[in-house]
């Protein structure tokens, strides 16, 4: 049996590792190389320009304004989303005590959990168009047409450059929370009862459990679910170009970077720079990735 | 139909092929490589294979009568019965022994491009769609025949005229590649202020012909509960820089629109272009800050249900709102006020850009016969014919005279008869740089919603030119006329 081992891995290995490498890989070292280019897309052979992107890059407005944005995403979203879903989670799931020596969620919690996944069911362009009726700047949108009723002046949404990206960030959470509620709530059922139990026998209320029980314990789901957050605060791509104004405005106030590069590459053919732009982003949710993994990281609780 | 590229929203895929082609066209180590691999060679167009017949003054293009034609057509939203049912029965009876091979096609490329590369190609072909075909390429491959010998031969209708001068102004440039008209743009977009003529007949308004006149109306129609001027923010700003561009060339010519298009120093600082600014930015706060926020069907919406008086547009929006437009709503057409009483153009001067691609084949069989038969594009009866049939005015001066047409077509016509030979010129930055027109975007919806002052406006535009021009990965193109 042993001789015949490596052809059989193999053969199941390599139809799946050649695609990988042909679509995922072959494209990423491309992109490197057509970085350091100055090609329109037009060429079959573009000139070599070295560095001289990445020197553009930094002196472009639009560039560091976006990166801005993506800072402000990486810090608001995880944190806003985490939390809520936590507490909707621990509702959920532990929210409605102890009965008969099990811990309980609220009333209706089973209703909840399917109400909460709706949004991640809907496709992001959806969800964008939704959120264009619910923000529209005068009384014919929704949120806008609540607060006519009570005498309150329409508020810009996305007109106002300074609340433009809140007002998009609060959609990437509203969308992203049913998700991680679903995601914490199976972290918490794996957490072993017998835990709350003897904490509920010593006293501990609702919220001393949470905090010294729950949050430890679900620490690893945690970290994963900030990790996939920390990447998406790196996209939104689809919302913005949706839902802003003239794509990433007013004034710059909610460009991302996959936007400008979508914009350099296909609006303005300038291939390398938004390559150039691709791998800026491509070091960024690297960087963070391993920051968060690294940071994060606790001596596991075994149980 | 062409007008899609005109209506904002997502890039549709004809304006994407059309930029790639422009980049194409260029691209001068492109345009060096596929001339290399021509097999004609040479950059030079080169002459007609099909031998030509004598000219005459009956003939001035030597159009052997005999030689079938083939006219290929783009068969979208304009049809293709202005050809079948105008344009070459008009041919076979100038030329009853040619035999006409119609044909009618949605897919331009994929039709023609095989027969280019075998060099089996129709005499005459209407470029267009989303699938239309690279001309800046084609022409640097020398495909395509170079129409001056058409513009110069005299009208079907005045023989003492030559054809390029029974034109709107503008035409023949408007279809210049490299230095030279490869195409026929046929087709006109008029730009102005549109209102619904009953709606002002009801009210006693007229348009202004001032700013000072447009500021009194604006108060007047926002006493009676009507945003006096809105444009769509959010995804039709330029819309908007259009009217200011058209102020600035009235104001100072057409030569401020020239200066912007070749990148020319403190071209965005002149002093019309702050006029333009200052005077458009006085009537941002009329609209109300909603409205940077809304789509052009929306903003357009609104206007038929009459909350708005007057929507900056072009002659494509009364067809575009057809199923929106109760029946009392009488679309019409306004020319920007003027700003200063030295304006160089008049009040009446409007901005009518040509459109809509017609190509003769370098190679073809018939290229005298493709001439021949632009030209009977061009004359008055063929240009009425494609009115009646499409629906859409073409660049033939005064073709449509007492013809029937709809409100808006009718106003367009009035607009241009009115403004004669006082056309203010499209803007090809908008096509050529596309970085300059993304921050013109930006800086238009700055200026009309009070972010920014006039004079910032026209600096932050100069910088934004001044870095374009500065950039030499963008390949730089000039216009002088």
């Amino acid at each position: 049996m042993r001789h015949g081992k490596y052809p059989f891995i193999i053969g199941f290995l390599a139809a799946p590792l050649i695609l990988y490498v042909v679509f995922v890989i072959s494209p990423y070292l491309q992109a490197f190389y057509i970085a350091l280019t100055d090609w329109r897309g037009i060429t079959a052979t573009p000139n070599f320009t070295g560095l001289d992107n990445f020197a553009r890059l930094l002196e472009d407005d639009v560039f560091w304004a976006a990166v801005r944005h993506h800072i402000v995403l990486l810090v608001a979203m995880p944190l806003l989303t985490i939390a809520i879903a936590l507490f909707f989670a621990y509702l959920l799931n532990l929210g409605g005590g102890s009965r008969g020596g099990r811990m309980n969620g609220v009333a209706g919690s089973t209703f909840y959990r399917v109400v909460f996944f709706f949004p991640q069911v809907l496709a992001v362009a959806i969800v964008g168009v939704l959120f264009q009726a619910i923000y529209r700047p005068d009384e014919s949108g929704v949120i806008n047409g609540v607060l006519a009723r009570f005498g309150i002046e329409p508020i810009g949404w996305l007109t106002n450059p300074d609340i433009a990206l809140w007002s998009i960030i609060g959609v990437m959470v509203w969308q992203a929370v049913g998700f991680y509620v679903v995601l914490f709530s199976a972290g918490m059922s794996a957490i072993p009862k017998d835990v709350f139990e003897a904490a509920a026998l010593d006293g501990a209320g609702r919220i001393r459990m949470f905090f010294s029980i729950t949050l430890p314990l679900l620490w690893d789901t945690l970290q994963v679910g900030w990790v996939y957050l920390g990447i998406a605060a790196f996209d939104g791509f689809a919302l913005v170009q949706v839902l802003s104004v003239d794509r990433g405005g007013p004034d710059n106030a909610t460009t991302v970077l996959p936007l400008e590069i979508w914009r350099n590459a296909f609006n303005f053919s300038k291939y390398g720079y938004a390559s150039a732009m691709g791998v800026a982003l491509f070091f960024m949710t690297i960087t963070f990735a391993v920051l968060t993994l690294r940071v994060t990281r606790r001596e596991r609780i075994e149980y | 139909m062409s007008h899609t590229a005109d209506t904002p929203g997502a890039i549709t895929r004809r304006q994407l092929f059309r930029r790639i082609g422009l980049t194409a066209l260029v691209a001068g180590p492109a345009a060096g490589l596929l001339n290399a691999c021509a097999t004609s060679g040479g950059g030079a167009a080169p002459a007609a294979s099909g031998s030509a017949a004598a000219t005459s003054a009956a003939n001035p293009l030597g159009v052997d009568p005999t030689k079938p034609l083939e006219v290929v057509i783009f068969k979208g939203g304009l049809g293709d019965e202005y050809a079948t049912q105008v344009h070459q029965p008009m041919y076979k009876k100038m030329y009853p022994q040619a035999e006409i091979k119609h044909v009618a096609t949605q897919q331009i490329a994929q039709t023609l491009q095989p027969r280019f590369a075998s060099g089996d190609v129709p005499d005459m072909i209407s470029n267009a769609g989303a699938d239309l075909m690279d001309e800046g390429a084609l022409v640097a491959e020398g495909q395509l025949l170079d129409l001056t010998p058409l513009f110069e031969a005299p009208s079907l209708d005045d023989p003492s005229k030559k054809v390029r001068d029974t034109l709107l102004p503008g035409t023949v440039e408007a279809g210049m590649i490299q230095g030279k008209p490869y195409v026929l743009k046929y087709v006109t977009s008029t730009y102005g202020m549109w209102y619904d003529a009953n709606l002002f007949q009801e009210k006693g308004w007229t348009p202004p012909k001032t700013f000072d006149e447009f500021k009194a109306f604006c108060e007047t129609a926002k006493s009676a509960g009507i945003v006096p001027y809105a444009y769509a923010g959010k995804n039709a700003a330029y819309y908007q820089y259009w009217m200011i561009l058209i102020s600035a060339a009235k104001i100072g010519g057409n030569e401020v629109l020239v200066n912007i298009d070749n990148l020319a120093d403190g071209a965005w600082t002149a002093e019309p272009v702050r006029q333009a600014a200052a005077a458009w930015a006085e009537i941002g706060p009329y609209m109300g800050k909603s409205f940077e926020g809304l789509i052009h069907t929306e903003v357009q919406t609104r206007q038929n249900q009459g909350k708005i008086a007057f929507y900056p547009s072009g002659s494509w929006l009364e067809n575009e709102q057809k199923s929106n437009t109760p029946p009392n709503f009488a679309y019409a057409i306004a020319p920007t006020p003027s700003v200063t009483a030295s304006d160089k153009m008049p009040y009446e001067a409007i901005r009518v850009a040509p459109g809509e691609n017609y190509i003769v084949p370098a190679q073809a069989k018939n290229p005298q016969g493709g001439l021949e038969y632009l030209r009977i594009m061009l004359s008055k009866e063929g240009a009425r014919g494609f009115t009646e049939k499409s629906g859409n005015f073409t660049v033939v001066m005064g073709a449509t005279d007492g013809l029937e047409l709809s409100p808006g077509n009718k106003s367009v016509a009035e607009a241009q008869k009115a403004a004669g030979q006082n056309i203010v010129t499209h803007s090809l930055f908008e096509t050529w740089y596309k970085e300059l027109e993304t921050e013109l975007r930006k800086q238009t919806n700055a200026l009309m919603f009070g972010r920014i002052s006039a004079d910032e406006f026209c600096e932050k535009m100069q910088a934004a030119a001044d870095k374009t021009k500065n950039d030499d990965s963008i390949v730089k193109q000039q216009r002088s006329i």
